[in-house]
């Protein structure tokens, strides 16, 4: 099987500003001083995992441990600071629906910003601004500004647009509780098509029940290290009880928590 | 770690962080790629500026026609100018320096809407620099419509030196762009450089020669505006329009050695930094 996403060795170091120095003033100051400004938060420690075209793999962990670094990791949008990420075909990121959504434009002016945020042109937007109406059911209200739809209706928009896209690897952060219960079931069916024409997909979720129904395989992540990598039941299920179990002491590393050889 | 790419289908594109040029030319390449989206964004923000609003995108041409004539009034009262056809002189200037000013602050104000997008989905962060330029082009551009109209009102000739107007306009686009990427790198990471700029700007209007000629400035007051990039800038807009002729090349040559390098420069500082952008959070 191809690999579509792989990661070796990932360190992502942030530069968290020792005390917040936010005028030229004071850093003139402080550099006159030679003080030291940044400390380097490690969010990944050296992360190694592969997911193969087709797969869905899930990523557990608690809270801070890594995982939305990691998908950024993976969407381009933060270089690793070290080690090295490669990733195989158009990567679609649904990190925060909504992004750069603009209340006085209307529908369709939206669509076309959100198609352009996502690195198509015009044309190719063009094409597909009518099929994504349609899937978002607003095509009465395409052409009303954007402030005058419900968050429901402007996120079923922006749902639309971002599958719609036709990405290879799909990113997603819980960013799957959308709209009513009817709509989700139509989120749900898209994300099964997607499984289903065999494209890709990383997919964040603090829900291990979500993790076991969707993906085959899952990864948990603590303090930036992976701990254990292997099928999604069986990772989720530990995962599960290590949080149960209070999530105090530091979790062991299965043997499955190796770097996958290469 | 493991130099054997994974076994992909050779049409997709691959993204591979431990591949990949000196960081000018990737940025170069993913803005290129990205033009699109700032074609998108220069008209969310001019459809935004003007949606709600009774007049729209005449507010482009009025804001203009209006300065001008309180600055004529008042210069013309106040410094007895001696300059002939003083609205047309004034505002050849004025059009072009809020160009500049209009461009470089937007790219200073740009920063928060960047990283809000750019912590969300890829995009390389040149392209909101290169939407605030492409917005204030589309304004310059729009605005020459009421000097148009100055010029009709005025009965003032028509030059065919007109044409080399693209050039000027490049030439401005060039410096601008160097100085957005200075203070849009700059103002990412302090919050006090848009306001410090804002005053800046303020002064550098008045040091450069826009609603006065440098003749009425003494000799030995010139060299801080010799030394001046808007002096050289300014006369090449100016100059087409106001005395129908082209910029000499003492005129001509510092623009175009003092926008290439500035834009160079501004880039490769710009570029230095890119990675830092996203790790600053």
């Amino acid at each position: 099987m191809s690999v579509a996403v792989r990661l070796e060795g990932v360190h992502v170091g942030y530069l968290v500003p020792r005390e917040r120095i936010r005028s030229i003033k004071e850093y003139a100051i402080r550099k006159l001083k030679r003080r030291i400004f940044f400390d380097q938060f490690e969010a990944l420690r050296g992360v190694s995992f592969e997911v193969g075209t087709g797969e869905t793999l899930g990523i557990v962990g608690r809270n801070g441990a890594g995982k939305s670094t990691a998908l950024r990791v993976i969407g381009r949008i933060i270089p690793p600071t070290g080690g090295r990420v490669i990733v195989a075909g158009r990567v679609a990121p649904i990190l925060e629906l909504g992004l750069g959504l603009h209340g006085e434009l209307t529908g369709r002016e939206n669509v076309m910003l959100q198609g352009a945020l996502l690195g198509f042109s015009r044309a190719e937007m063009k094409r597909r601004l009518d099929r994504i109406v349609a899937f978002a059911e607003l095509e009465e209200f395409v052409d009303a500004p954007l402030r005058t739809f419900s968050t429901g209706m402007a996120a079923r928009l922006a749902f639309s647009v971002a599958t719609d896209v036709d990405p290879d690897v799909l990113l997603i952060d819980e960013a799957l509780a959308v709209g009513d219960e009817r709509f989700q079931l139509k989120c749900q069916a898209r994300m099964n098509e997607f499984r289903r024409s065999g494209k890709t997909i990383v997919f964040v979720s603090h829900s291990t029940r979500l993790i076991q129904e969707i993906c085959n395989r899952a990864v948990w992540i603590h303090e930036g290290l992976v701990v254990s990598q292997g099928p999604a039941a069986e990772v989720a299920e530990a995962y599960h009880e290590w949080s149960v179990g209070g999530g105090d002491a530091p979790p062991l590393p299965s043997p499955a928590a190796r770097p996958p050889s290469s | 770690m493991s130099a054997a790419a994974p076994p992909v289908r050779a049409a997709l594109p691959v993204y591979d962080s431990a591949r990949g040029g000196p960081a000018a030319l990737e940025e170069a390449r993913a803005l290129w790629a990205y033009r699109g989206l700032v074609h998108e964004l220069v008209v969310r923000d001019i459809k935004v500026r003007y949606k709600r609003s009774i007049l729209g995108l005449t507010w482009t041409m009025l804001g203009p026609l209006l300065n001008m004539a309180t600055l004529t009034l008042v210069f013309s009262a106040l410094l007895k100018t001696s300059i002939a056809n003083y609205p047309v002189y004034f505002m050849t200037g004025f059009l072009f320096w809020n160009f500049f000013s209009q461009s470089t602050s937007a790219a200073a104000f740009q920063t928060q809407d960047a990283n809000a997008i750019a912590k969300r989905t890829f995009v390389p962060r040149s392209v909101f620099v290169a939407a605030a330029i492409g917005g204030a082009l589309v304004n310059l551009v729009l605005s020459l419509v009421p000097l148009l109209g100055i010029l009709a009102v005025t009965k003032f000739p028509f030059h065919a030196t007109w044409i080399f107007l693209p050039v000027s306009i490049l030439m401005g686009a060039l410096f601008a762009s160097g100085i957005g990427f200075f203070l849009f790198t700059l103002a990412s990471r302090f919050t006090d450089v848009r306001e410090m700029y804002t005053v800046f700007v303020q002064v550098w209007f008045y040091l450069t020669p826009v609603v006065y000629h440098i003749s009425i400035v003494p000799v030995r007051y010139r060299v801080p505006i010799w030394l001046n990039p808007m002096y050289y800038l300014v006369q090449t807009f100016r100059k087409p329009i106001y005395d129908g002729e082209l910029p000499p090349l003492d005129v001509f040559l510092p623009s175009l050695a003092v926008a290439v390098v500035c834009f160079l420069a501004g880039w490769l500082f710009f570029c230095r930094r890119r990675d830092s952008f996203a790790l600053m959070g």
